[in-house]
């Protein structure tokens, strides 16, 4: 077995080599963002309220993103996500009302699952249009969560056929003894990067709810399955080339159902943490369109988990800005801009001129908007993690790869 | 010759004939379920629709039927317009303003607001085609983006210039030379069949002639059975991909046209969202075929209007018919991909019937 080998030597090398990066990046961003604040005088820019908030706001496009990424690496396009989200939302005021917020959780899982399993019916068993079926999910969600809730809700205490509030939220932790208060007082020290350190601990450690947690270990465990074990490849070998996976004895619409399965429970719980946890209850329309900004966030970050952590933190933190003060969306604007700079300069040093010069022109123009006006029209952060998405895609297509099979139909017995 | 055309129409309807069982079934277990009666629903459902409901079906119809011409447009060419929704937002919003600001007069004003839809609609669809030819960007994620951007952009737009009224904002009212209001079949009180929904017509013809009668229609059907059998015979792909992207962007841009002349007068409250997605869902339901489509269209409108009746004397709410309408587009893809498998196996045991001999003697 010499393939084991090599990869048992070379797997330290990149794990360290990848660590250190990160490492490294996270610490000059840390810096970047600490400096944006204090030359721009809005400490708002990474409060731990701001923080706090946006982690709210990152993790049901985070579930979304992992749900959308389960799908493609098993090679189906899943754009009903929405619609399994939906449902997610449903299902967990439901089961919550009933038998408290845990169950109402796994009720979430639950009924993003039904979701799911129609999908595959439709794109696995029956091989339509993974798009076309999508479309429809996305119709039978909201229509099926319209109804359920004006049918079931209407009766309960705190329910309308539009809501169901008041609802039990899972565990939070308010506080954590000695980090919460120290990291505190730190963070309102604003001291350059100290403090900014500060204000994520903070934000990790008071008002937080469990369920945050089990969202990011969700990730955690989804990309050591998918990338470590040997169901994951056998999972992302159908996404890559599924007639060559049958010819090895995969089961590949097994495999396909378990991953649309996975998809649209991850997409649910998605939607079970928009009831409970954003807000403290059902409500009609309470996705708005977070399962497409999932999607989006998935393709931002090249079918990968780690990349889609970062678009859906990314997404989640301009999410999150626009509930707060508009001067720190004014400031987000010079970190967009050195960001860009940045990018340029490496882009250049690189030896790739044509994206550099992109890159700069483009950070050019951020700055001198930063510098021209006071504020931001809050509806332009709404568009933020959209009229990104369209920019990655259209400057780095030929950088991002996404599973050779995906969206493709696979008929069993097709490999000859 | 006869009993195989016959069997193949038989075929051709087989697949909407079992959606529609499905679909009904669907329904009738979700309301049996949550413990209301089905029977009652039915009823109310098929009803006879009174005067002012059939005008509301009729104006929904022509709605809803221009919507899926648009999808239907991308579609035979292999593409997905998810974006019509956004696409005529925009092209409404733009000929709204237009319309309201009166720079001309009577129905000049509705000529060019009309070219102003069509062009907006085809512009914010040529992004999407540009990215994808010029980028290699999907579409259906390109067009899904421009959407939520159209939102908030003309949400911006209309907060910022347009007219605020208590609570709520929309765009300068369309004075009443201007309107296009349209014929009374009924007592005034049952509303008005709006004028413009003639636009529903001309695109369903138009469709017709465009993808039958034309070079460009060939071509377009060519593209969407096979790129690589449309490229020998001398079509290029991605000029195609981007006049087809705009063509339906185009014909999205009418959507919301009859509404808008014939009673809303502005973009507002009265906007109605929505009517993109019921089109892609009718595009599927009607095969992209122009007569299919029309029956699609009018089932759906008819469904939607009908639905209103429900509030009195049943307790089924009219969200219902949402569950019933996305079920009817599922379950339609589905047995059409069945019936195909069918017929294919079908075909297969024909000609190996047929041809056994042969084979012997060439072996």
């Amino acid at each position: 077995m010499s393939t084991s080998t090599t990869t048992k030597n070379a797997s330290p090398g990149l794990v360290q080599r990848l660590t250190k990066n990160w490492f490294y990046l996270t610490l000059v961003g840390i810096a970047v963002v600490s400096l944006v604040r204090i030359v721009t005088d809005t400490n708002d820019l990474d409060s731990a309220g701001t923080l706090r908030a946006a982690i709210i706001s990152t993790c049901p496009i985070l579930m979304a993103a992992l749900g959308g990424l389960w799908a493609e690496r098993a090679g189906v396009v899943n754009i009903g996500l929405e619609g399994q989200m939906i449902l997610g939302t449903w299902g967990a005021a439901f089961f919550t009302y009933h038998y408290g917020p845990w169950v109402g959780i796994l009720g979430a899982a639950l009924l993003g699952m039904i979701g799911g399993l129609l999908h595959a019916v439709a794109t696995v068993t029956f091989g339509v249009d993974h798009i076309v079926s999508g479309v429809a999910i996305n119709l039978i969600g909201a229509g099926a969560a319209t109804y359920l809730a004006e049918a079931v809700f209407s009766d309960y205490e705190g329910g309308g056929p539009r809501q169901l509030i008041g609802l039990d939220p899972p565990t939070i932790i308010t506080k954590t003894p000695v980090i919460s208060e120290a990291a505190l007082d730190l963070a309102d020290k604003h001291w350059f990067f100290v403090s900014d350190v500060a204000s994520v601990v903070a934000a990790l450690t008071t008002n937080i709810s469990t369920l945050t947690f089990i969202i990011f270990g969700l990730v955690v465990a989804s990309a050591w399955i998918l990338w470590r074990t040997s169901f994951g490849l056998r999972l992302r070998s159908c996404g890559e080339n599924p007639q060559a996976a049958e010819t090895l004895g995969v089961n590949v619409y097994l495999y396909k159902y378990i991953a649309v399965l996975v998809s649209g429970a991850l997409a649910g719980i998605g939607g079970g943490f928009l009831a409970l946890v954003s807000s403290s209850g059902y409500g009609a329309g309470q996705t708005g369109g977070r399962g497409y900004i999932g999607l989006a966030a998935m393709i931002f970050g090249n079918w990968r988990p780690g990349g889609l952590l970062m678009g859906a933190l990314t997404f989640g933190y301009t999410d999150s800005l626009r509930l707060r003060d508009t001067d720190a969306v004014h400031a987000l604007l010079l970190l967009v801009a050195l960001a860009l700079l940045l990018i340029a300069a490496l882009r250049a040093v690189r030896g790739q001129i044509n994206g550099a010069i992109v890159m700069g022109v483009a950070g050019a123009l951020v700055l001198a908007w930063f510098l021209l006006t006071d504020s931001v029209p809050r509806e332009f952060t709404v568009m933020t993690p959209y009229v990104t998405t369209l920019f990655v895609l259209a400057l780095g297509a030929q950088r991002l790869r996404m599973p050779a099979a995906d969206g493709q139909q696979y008929r069993k017995g097709s490999a000859g | 010759m006869n009993s195989v055309r016959l069997r193949r129409v038989g075929m051709a309807l087989l697949a909407p004939a079992i959606a529609i069982v499905v679909s009904v079934l669907v329904t009738t277990i979700v309301i049996a379920a949550v413990g209301s009666s089905p029977g009652d629903f039915w009823s109310a459902m098929f009803s006879d629709p009174s005067p002012r409901l059939r005008v509301n079906i009729i104006n929904q119809t022509a709605m809803i039927y221009t919507a899926a011409v648009a999808a239907a447009i991308g579609f035979r060419m292999g593409l997905f317009n998810i974006g019509i929704e956004g696409q005529y937002l925009m092209a409404s919003f733009a000929a709204a303003s237009f319309a309201g600001a009166a720079y001309l007069g009577g129905f000049l004003n509705v000529a060019v607001s009309i070219i102003i839809a069509v062009a907006v609609g085809a512009a914010w669809a040529g992004i999407a085609g540009i990215l994808r030819t010029t980028r290699g960007v999907s579409e259906v994620i390109s067009t899904i983006m421009l959407n939520a951007i159209a939102v908030t952009l003309v949400g911006y737009l209309v907060d910022r210039h347009g007219v605020h009224e208590g609570n709520s904002v929309h765009t300068k009212t369309i004075k009443s030379g201007s309107m296009v209001k349209g014929f009374t079949p009924y007592e005034p009180r049952d509303g008005q069949v709006w004028a413009l929904s003639i636009l529903a017509v001309l695109v369903g013809v138009g469709f017709w002639v465009l993808l039958n009668k034309t070079r460009f229609g060939f071509d377009l059907r060519a593209s969407g059975q096979s790129q690589s059998a449309a490229l020998a015979s001398g079509v290029n792909p991605k000029r195609m991909i981007v006049i087809a992207m705009m063509l339906s962007g185009g014909v999205a841009g009418l959507v919301w046209l009859p509404a808008l002349f014939g009673d809303a007068g502005s973009y507002g409250t009265s906007y109605q969202s929505q009517l993109g997605f019921l089109g892609i869902a009718v595009a599927l339901l009607g095969r992209n075929r122009p007569l299919g489509m029309l029956f699609g269209a009018v089932l759906f409108a008819f469904l939607s209007a009908q639905s209103n009746t429900l509030t009195f004397g049943t307790d089924v709410s009219p969200s219902i018919v949402q569950i019933t309408q996305g079920v009817a587009v599922l379950a339609v893809v589905v047995a059409y991909e069945v019936v195909r498998r069918w017929r294919t196996r079908l075909e297969r045991r024909v000609v190996a019937d047929e041809v056994p001999a042969a084979t012997e003697a060439t072996a």
